[in-house]
C-alpha cells in the first residue's frame, strides 16, 4: 500500500548463487572444541538453566508467607527465562488457585504448586520419537537459519546407528555455502553416506536420497533443509513441495517433521513453531543449544500455543551431545 | 496474541474518556503495557524496569499531562526514549588506522557472524578496498570452507587456512600475509562460543590480543531472548567491543534483543542482517529499531521492502498521481495489489504494518488473502475502462453487471468500492502531509531522493 513512495533507486544486484560457486572439496577434519566430556557438559548446562532460574526459586522458595510480592517474583522468573508473557500469567492463574484450593500458606508449597503446574504442561510433550513406523522411516529437519539443524542430523545418525539402525544423510540444503561440505563431514564422523547433488533442487536430491535408501533397505533417511525465516514465503512454499515430493518417492513420508529451535530463542520461537506447523505439520521438535545460558523456557509458550511433542535437546556441538527431552528431569533441574 | 502496543494504550486512555486527562493511575496502567510490549519484544527485563523508570519520569511530566490525546503523547515520549536508547545514528566502520585495518567477528554459535564477514568483505569492495578474510573457526565442519566459499562468490581473497591449524597460528599468519600483500582490511571471522566456555573466551581473548583489531564486532541473531543480557555481558567483559551487528532482521521477531545488548555493551550497534544473501546488510537506524520494537508497524522498512521488489515506473506513476493528489483509480487500485502481491504476500507484511492498516488489511492475510485478491482482481477486470477510471459512476445497474461478470455478490463489489475509497482517503492524507516526515527520514539513505 505504500509502493507510490518509490523512487528512484537501482534495483539491487541479482543475488549471488552460491551453489553454483560452491566446488565440493575434500573434506579436513575439524577439532573438537576443548571441552569437557558431555555428561559433564549436560550436568553443567542443566546446572546453568538450573543456578538461574533455581537460584532465584530457591531464594524465594526459602518459606514464608504467600502475598503479592511473592507472585509478583514468581513472575519475574518465569519471564526472564523466556516463558512469555501469556504462559507465565496462565501458569500464576494456575498456582493462585492451587494455592486457593488446597489453602497453601508457605512459599515451599508455592514452589511444588510451580513444578506441578509446569511439570502438567510440559509432561505431555514428553514423547518419545518412534522410527519403527516407516522403513525406511524418513526424518525431514526444518527450522530457520542456524537453529542448528545439520549439527542435529550429525548427532541423530550417531544415535540411530548406536541403536543398530542403518541410516542415509540427504544433503537438502543447496543454498549455503558449504552446508553440503558440513553435512558430509558429519556423514564421514558417522560413516554414513551422504546423498548429494551438484543441482540446487533440494527436492530431487532428497527425492534421490529416499529412492536409494529403499533401494538399499536403510532403516532411516535424514534430510537436511537450508535454513529459512517464516516471513520467506516462496521459501516456505519450497520446503512444502519438498515434502509433497518426499511422499511421491515414498507414500506417507516423511514420518517425521523435525523442527529444530534454538534455547537462545526469545518470543519468536512460538511464531516459528506456528509457522512451520501451518507449512509442514510439524511432528516433533528439537530445542538445540541448551548447554547456553539460555533457559529455554520459551518450551512452556510453545505448549501452550502448539503442544508439539519435544523429542530431542541438544546440549553441546559435539556428536554424542543430543539427548531424549524428558519433561521432569528438565523441571527437576530447575528447581535443584 | 496481542495487538500491538499504540492500540494497547489507546485502550487505556479510552478507559478514562471524560477525563481527558492522564493521572497517575492510568499511567502505572499504561507503564504496565509499555512493560508487556517490550517483555513481548524480547527485552530483557532488567532493562525493561530500568526503561520504564525513566518513561515514567516523562510521561509525569507536563508534556504529557496537558496533552489533548496522552495516549499518543505516552508513545511519543516511549519512542523517544527508545530510541535514544537505542544510540545515535551510526557511522558505519571505522577504518582508520595503519593498514590492514582489522575487523574481529564475535558471537554465539549460529549467530551470523561468517556472513556477516562476506557482507561486510562486499560492502569494503565495492568502496575499492582491498580485503582478506581470514576463518579461524577450526570447530565446526566446513566452516572454513563455507567463508571460503563465500569469498570466491565476491571475488574477494580469503587466507588459506585450514582447520588443522590453531587458531592463535591462523591470526598470526593472516595477519602477516595481510601486510605482506598490502591489504587495507583484514575480516577475520571466529567459531561461535557460548559466553560461559572459558576455555573458547579465553581463546578470542588471546586472538584479539594478536590482531590488535580497530573494530571488534559482536554478532547477535535479533531473535535472541532474554539471555541477550548474559551472553553480551560476557563477550563484553571479554572483549573490547566496538560494535554490534543484529542480524536475521529480514524475519519476525520483534528485535528486542537490540536493546538488551545496547544496554549492557553500550556499544553502537553498527549494521543490520536482512537476507542470507551477501547483498543483506543495512545500516542501523535507532528509530525505526524503535518502532518495531514496539510493534508500531515498521513502515519505512515496509516501503523498503515495495521499493526492492515493485515495478519502479508502475511505482513512479502512482507515486505521481498521490502527489498531485487526484487520478487514483480502480485501475491504480488493482496496479497496486498486484504489487503487494510481488512483495511475497500479505503475511510478510502484516507486523510491519501500523495497526490501523493492518487491521483492515488483516483479512487479507495468507491464503484466503490471495483468494480474496483474485476476487477483487475479478470484479475489477468486470469493469469497463472508464468505470475503473471514474469509480463514481458505478451505480446499481453497473454493479449487477459487474458483479455478474465476476460470478460475486453485489456486496462484494460494494465492499470493494468502499475499500478503495478507503484507500483513495488515506492516499490523499499522505499525500498532504503524513508524507513529509517519511521522506525526510528516508533521505541520505537514498541518493536522488529529494
Ligand atoms: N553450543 C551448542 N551449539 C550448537 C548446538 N547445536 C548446534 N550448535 C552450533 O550452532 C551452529 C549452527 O548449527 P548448524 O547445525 O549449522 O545449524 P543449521 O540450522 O543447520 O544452520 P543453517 O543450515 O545455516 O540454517 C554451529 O556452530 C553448531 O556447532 C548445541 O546443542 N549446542
Ligand atoms: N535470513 C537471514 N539469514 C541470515 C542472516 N545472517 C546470517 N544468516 C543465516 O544464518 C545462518 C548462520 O549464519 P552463519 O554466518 O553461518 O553464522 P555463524 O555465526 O558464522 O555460525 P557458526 O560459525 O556456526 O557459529 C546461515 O544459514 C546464514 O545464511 C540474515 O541477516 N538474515
Ligand atoms: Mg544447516
Ligand atoms: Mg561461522
Amino acid at each position: 500500500m505504500f509502493d507510490f513512495f518509490k523512487k528512484d533507486k537501482t534495483p539491487p544486484a541479482p543475488a549471488v548463487e552460491l551453489e553454483k560457486a560452491a566446488p565440493v572439496q575434500p573434506q579436513v577434519p575439524t577439532q573438537d572444541k576443548p571441552t569437557l566430556s558431555w555428561t559433564e557438559r549436560l550436568k553443567r548446562g542443566l546446572a546453568k538453566t538450573r543456578s538461574q532460574l533455581g537460584n532465584q526459586l530457591a531464594s524465594l522458595f526459602g518459606g514464608g508467607k504467600i502475598d503479592e510480592d511473592v507472585y509478583e517474583e514468581l513472575e519475574t522468573i518465569l519471564l526472564t527465562s523466556d516463558v512469555g508473557i501469556a504462559a507465565t500469567l496462565a501458569l500464576l492463574e494456575q498456582i493462585r488457585t492451587r494455592v486457593r484450593r488446597q489453602n497453601l500458606n508457605d512459599t515451599t508449597q508455592l514452589r511444588e504448586a510451580l513444578k506441578q503446574s509446569l511439570l502438567e504442561l510440559l509432561a505431555p510433550l514428553e514423547k518419545p520419537l518412534d522410527t519403527s513406523t516407516g522403513q525406511p522411516f524418513v526424518i525431514m529437519l526444518a527450522g530457520v537459519n542456524g537453529a542448528g539443524k545439520t549439527t542435529t542430523i550429525g548427532k541423530l545418525a550417531n544415535l540411530f546407528q548406536a541403536q543398530g539402525k542403518s541410516v542415509l544423510i540427504a544433503a537438502g540444503d543447496t543454498f549455503r555455502a558449504a552446508a553440503r561440505e558440513q553435512l558430509q563431514a558429519w556423514g564421514e564422523r558417522n560413516n554414513v553416506h551422504v546423498v548429494a547433488q551438484e543441482s540446487g533442487d533440494p527436492a530431487a536430491v532428497i527425492f534421490d536420497a529416499v529412492n536409494s535408501a529403499r533401494a538399499r533397505g536403510i532403516d532411516i533417511v535424514l534430510a537436511d533443509t537450508a535454513g529459512r525465516l517464516p516471513t520467506q514465503l516462496n521459501l516456505m512454499e519450497e520446503i512444502r513441495k519438498v515434502q509433497r515430493v518426499i511422499d511421491k518417492a515414498l507414500p506417507g513420508a516423511p514420518h517425521e517433521v523435525l523442527l529444530v529451535l534454538d534455547a537462545n530463542t526469545g518470543q519468536n520461537a512460538v511464531t516459528q513453531v506456528k509457522a512451520f506447523d501451518d507449512a509442514l505439520k510439524v511432528t516433533g521438535l528439537v530445542l538445540s543449544k541448551l548447554d547456553g545460558t539460555a533457559k529455554g523456557g520459551v518450551i512452556a509458550a510453545i505448549a501452550q500455543s502448539r503442544p508439539i511433542p519435544i523429542r530431542y535437546i541438544g546440549v553441546g556441538e559435539s556428536i554424542d551431545d543430543l539427548r531424549q527431552f524428558k519433561a521432569s528431569e528438565f523441571i527437576d533441574a530447575l528447581f535443584e | 496474541m496481542f495487538e500491538n502496543l499504540s492500540s494497547r494504550l489507546q485502550q487505556v486512555v479510552k478507559t478514562l474518556r471524560g477525563h481527558a486527562r492522564l493521572t497517575e493511575d492510568n499511567i502505572a496502567d499504561a507503564m504496565r503495557e509499555v512493560r508487556m510490549a517490550l517483555l513481548e519484544a524480547d527485552v530483557a527485563l532488567p532493562v525493561v524496569k530500568e526503561f520504564i523508570g525513566q518513561v515514567k519520569e516523562r510521561a509525569q511530566g507536563r508534556e504529557v499531562l496537558q496533552s489533548l490525546t496522552p495516549g499518543q503523547a505516552v508513545i511519543q515520549v516511549v519512542h523517544e526514549e527508545l530510541t535514544k536508547l537505542m544510540g545515535q545514528q551510526n557511522s558505519g566502520l571505522n577504518l582508520s588506522t595503519t593498514p590492514p585495518a582489522i575487523i574481529l567477528m564475535a558471537g554465539l554459535q549460529g549467530s551470523g557472524k561468517t556472513t556477516t564477514s562476506a557482507k561486510l568483505a562486499r560492502l569494503l569492495k565495492a568502496d575499492k578496498k582491498k580485503v582478506l578474510l581470514a576463518s579461524a573457526d577450526v570447530y565446526r565442519p566446513a566452516a572454513i570452507e563455507q567463508l571460503k566459499t563465500l569469498a570466491k562468490s565476491l571475488e574477494v581473497d580469503c587466507f588459506d587456512s585450514n582447520a588443522t591449524q590453531k587458531p592463535s597460528d591462523i591470526a598470526i599468519q593472516a595477519l602477516d600475509f595481510a601486510k605482506r600483500h598490502f591489504y587495507d582490511v583484514l575480516i577475520f571471522d571466529t567459531a561461535g562460543r557460548l559466553g560461559i566456555d572459558e576455555a573458547m573466551m579465553a581463546e578470542i581473548k588471546q586472538l584479539h590480543e594478536y590482531l590488535q583489531p580497530i573494530e571488534t564486532l559482536f554478532v547477535v541473531d535479533a531473535m535472541q531472548g532474554q539471555d541477550a543480557v548474559n551472553t553480551a555481558r560476557a563477550f563484553g567483559e571479554t572483549l573490547p567491543l566496538t560494535g554490534v551487528v543484529l542480524t536475521k532482521l529480514d524475519g519476525d521477531a520483534r528485535g528486542g534483543a537490540a536493546l538488551s545488548v545496547r544496554h549492557v555493551t553500550g556499544k553502537p550497534i553498527k549494521f543490520i542482517g536482512v537476507s542470507e544473501k551477501v547483498d543483506g546488510i543495512e545500516l542501523f537506524h535507532p528509530e525505526r529499531m524503535a518502532s518495531r520494537v514496539l510493534g508500531m508497524g515498521d513502515v519505512l522498512s515496509l516501503i523498503e521492502q515495495a521499493q526492492k521488489n515493485v515495478d519502479l515506473d508502475e511505482a513512479r506513476k502512482l507515486a505521481d498521481k498521490v502527489k498531485s493528489g487526484k487520478g487514483f483509480d480502480l485501475e491504480d487500485f488493482k496496479a497496486q495489489m498486484q504489487q503487494m502481491r510481488k512483495m511475497g504476500g500479505m503475511g510478510a507484511l502484516m507486523d510491519k504494518m501500523p495497526a490501523q492498516v493492518a487491521g483492515m488489511a488483516g483479512q487479507m492475510n495468507g491464503e484466503a488473502g490471495d483468494k480474496a485478491m483474485r476476487r477483487i482482481e475479478g470484479i475489477i477486470n468486470s469493469m469497463t475502462p472508464l468505470e475503473r477510471r471514474k469509480p463514481e459512476l458505478i451505480k446499481a445497474t453497473r454493479k449487477r453487471r459487474i458483479a455478474a461478470g465476476a460470478g460475486v455478490q453485489v456486496q462484494e463489489v460494494n465492499r470493494l468500492l468502499n475499500q478503495f475509497e478507503e484507500v483513495q482517503k488515506m492516499m490523499k492524507m499522505f499525500s498532504k502531509g503524513g508524507m513529509g516526515k517519511m521522506m525526510r527520514a528516508m533521505q541520505g539513505r537514498f541518493p536522488g531522493m529529494r
